[in-house]
């Protein structure tokens, strides 16, 4: 499917190397990248206009990307089934990704609102006004805005079932809470420049020197430190991403 | 912001749309000996809210304002029309002219009150006498409720009685006269919505035969149909699609892949495709590739990612046919713009900017360099600004005059050492 190491294109000698980077830069995995662009896709999903319907074409192709991205990564057989725990409620609605990312939302000025995941299914079949309250009423559930931080962890409790077609974003999830607090702190200044390089290899480039620049990557300033190969971790990296932009952005 | 634009017929007057669900409607001034280098200039018409913001309580969502296509109506009497709509009610607009007033009423005076009878001695017949031209806007009928989804194109049809307004699932026929039933021609709607994965982008009617009309899809396929096949035309007639080039496929392929606006050629004989990276030209005998395929700013190739996680990969485009079809124009970033001429093979960069465009000033031709070497005045990929976009042009049906929407501004550009078509 994915056709790797093609042709590479010429690039401007001027993009070479951030001067933070100087020697060794570790070339982050294609299955790194792959992860990267799904948490991406799956954070665009969430985060849609509330008072407006969300653009459908916009939605269906990320979809589109993302169930591509799960397919391949079904086939290379790097998806490792976790076993969900079920907390015996049933709705489909409550998710931990959706509390998060409710509450993130909110406490940034531009006070969008954030359906909930599984808003995005029902948005198709026009439910929205429903999932939205219902969403809506999750998030002001909660109190006083809390560190992002301790957020995650306090979900722990709160899992859901889910359908199959969020089983992906739940293993994420899942995969996260089984961590310690204490390698938070550390993993939200690994922030990598993965992204720079995601341009490259996600589009068949090879590149080892080009640093994209790009509005949408402003946020991503700290050096990068070699990313582990493990899954879990690289999984708690991608979650780290999708914090990192929702703090920032 | 200006979200779409659109010559009449004649050429006479251009309609824009903004975001805030005005309609702003420039004449283009005649032609006087007397001042040759003043003729041919566009200056304001007329100007009136189409379109309101709304609010659907069932869903608890707003309706934005925004006016996505207007399309004028062909002129059939002095007055004349278009249609306007925004993501879910289109609008049918008559624009009149008044230039003359009757004066000479027998039992009103001036100001309109009645004149005691007693002072009438004599019956005079009212006279028209001229006034101040006087446009005025009314809207003559409203198509509303016939749609879920968004409304992104409407087209009118050659026999100027029907149009069809398309969303991202279904597309409806309409009479002009008639606001109160629209027949629904395409539903590509699933029974789950949940197996969802294409959408309806855009729609045109042929611009000769009544019955055939194209739309295209997110996945990057044009269906043309057939009115006459059925009531129904979700079987299309011709599917035109042209085969995934393996060595350049990626997780994007399908993003850019998806056409974001379609046009019939003056002709009819081909139709003109915009996706994200190339304008494609289709022959409608041909549905296994496009006849031709233009590279509009390939250099983004590189850089599918950053677009995509700034949103700028989902920026629809539109494109246009020049009135003889030998010249296809469309945006692109940095407020530039391309024309490619089929012909000669040759293409252009050209700027929509303030500083680069002073009244009758000639356009310089742009270049963005990817590497190489850089020529002074060339622009580097990433210097490009990708929140200006030039996502809306239209030109004139007949002559080379060229209306490009930059954001909030409007520029009307002519060529006057060529003004006839070649």
């Amino acid at each position: 499917m994915f056709v790797r190491g093609l042709k590479r294109k010429c690039f401007d000698g001027e993009e070479d190397i951030e001067g933070t980077l100087a020697g060794i830069k570790a070339i982050p995995s294609y299955n790194l990248q792959r992860q990267s662009l799904l948490d991406m896709s799956l954070v665009k999903l969430q985060l849609c206009h509330m008072l407006v319907e969300p653009n459908l074409c916009r939605s269906v192709l990320i979809a589109n990307t993302v169930r591509q991205i799960q397919e391949e990564m079904t086939q290379d057989g790097t998806w490792q089934m976790i076993n969900t725990q079920s907390t015996g409620q049933a709705s489909l609605d409550r998710l931990v990704s959706t509390d998060i990312l409710c509450r993130s939302s909110r406490e940034q000025a531009e006070g969008k609102h954030v359906p909930g995941y599984s808003t995005f299914n029902k948005d198709f079949e026009g439910d929205q006004a429903q999932d939205s309250s219902e969403t809506m009423s999750t998030a002001s559930s909660v109190q006083a805005p809390r560190n992002l931080q301790s957020n995650v962890w306090e979900m722990e409790n709160t899992q859901e079932n889910k359908g199959n077609f969020q089983k992906s974003l739940d293993q994420i999830f899942e995969t996260l809470e089984n961590k310690s607090p204490n390698s938070v702190e550390d993993l939200f200044s690994e922030v990598d420049n993965s992204y720079y390089d995601l341009d490259t290899m996600l589009t068949g480039m090879m590149s080892n020197t080009k640093m994209g620049h790009c509005d949408g990557l402003e946020t991503f300033s700290s050096p990068a430190t070699a990313t582990s190969n493990s899954n879990c971790k690289s999984d708690l990296n991608e979650l780290d991403h999708i914090v990192e932009i929702l703090v920032e952005s | 912001i200006i979200s779409t634009v659109e010559f009449n017929h004649t050429g006479e007057l251009l309609a824009t749309g903004d975001k805030g669900g005005r309609v702003v409607i420039f004449q283009r001034e005649p032609e006087s000996k007397n001042e040759p280098y003043n003729q041919g200039e566009y200056n304001v018409y007329s100007t009136f809210q189409s379109h309101e913001p709304e609010f659907d309580y069932l869903k608890s969502l707003e309706i934005e304002e925004k006016i996505n296509k207007i399309k004028w109506l062909p002129q059939q009497n002095a007055a004349h029309s278009l249609l306007s709509t925004n993501d879910k009610t289109i609008k049918l607009w008559k624009i009149t002219e008044r230039d003359k007033r009757p004066e000479g009423y027998n039992l009103k005076d001036e100001e309109g009150k009645l004149k005691d009878l007693s002072t009438v001695t004599s019956l005079q017949v009212p006279v028209l006498k001229p006034m101040d031209l006087m446009v005025e806007v009314t809207p003559r009928r409203i198509f509303a409720n016939g749609h879920t989804y968004h409304v992104n194109s409407i087209s009118v049809n050659s026999d100027c009685e029907t149009y069809m307004s398309a969303d991202d699932l279904r597309i409806n026929l309409w009479h002009l006269a008639i606001t109160d039933r629209s027949f629904n021609i395409v539903d590509i709607k699933p029974a789950n919505m949940e197996d969802l994965t294409e959408v309806i982008t855009a729609s045109e009617f042929h611009p000769h035969h009544c019955n055939l009309f194209v739309y295209s899809s997110s996945k990057g396929s044009l269906r043309l149909c057939d009115m006459r096949a059925s009531a129904l035309c979700d079987k299309h007639s011709k599917l035109y699609e042209e085969p995934e080039d393996p060595s350049n496929r990626s997780f994007f392929s399908e993003i850019i892949s998806s056409v974001s606006d379609v046009k019939f050629s003056h002709s009819g004989r081909y139709m003109l495709t915009r996706d994200y990276l190339t304008v494609k030209v289709w022959d409608l005998n041909m549905e296994t590739k496009p006849v031709e395929t233009y590279q509009v700013h390939d250099y983004l190739r590189s850089k599918l990612c950053s677009l995509y996680e700034n949103d700028c990969i989902f920026d629809k485009f539109e494109c246009a046919w020049n009135g003889s079809d030998s010249v296809i124009m469309t945006g692109a970033y940095n407020n530039f713009f391309r024309m490619f001429d089929r012909n000669t093979k040759r293409d252009v960069t050209l700027e929509a900017s303030r500083e680069s465009s002073k009244p009758r000033a000639i356009l310089k031709p742009r270049r963005v360099c990817v590497g190489g070497k850089r020529r002074k005045d060339d622009i580097s990929v990433d210097s490009l600004d990708f929140t200006k976009k030039i996502l809306h042009t239209a030109w004139h049906p007949t002559e080379n005059i060229i209306a490009i929407a930059a954001t909030n501004n409007l520029y009307i550009f002519q060529d006057k050492v060529n003004s006839e078509m070649h």
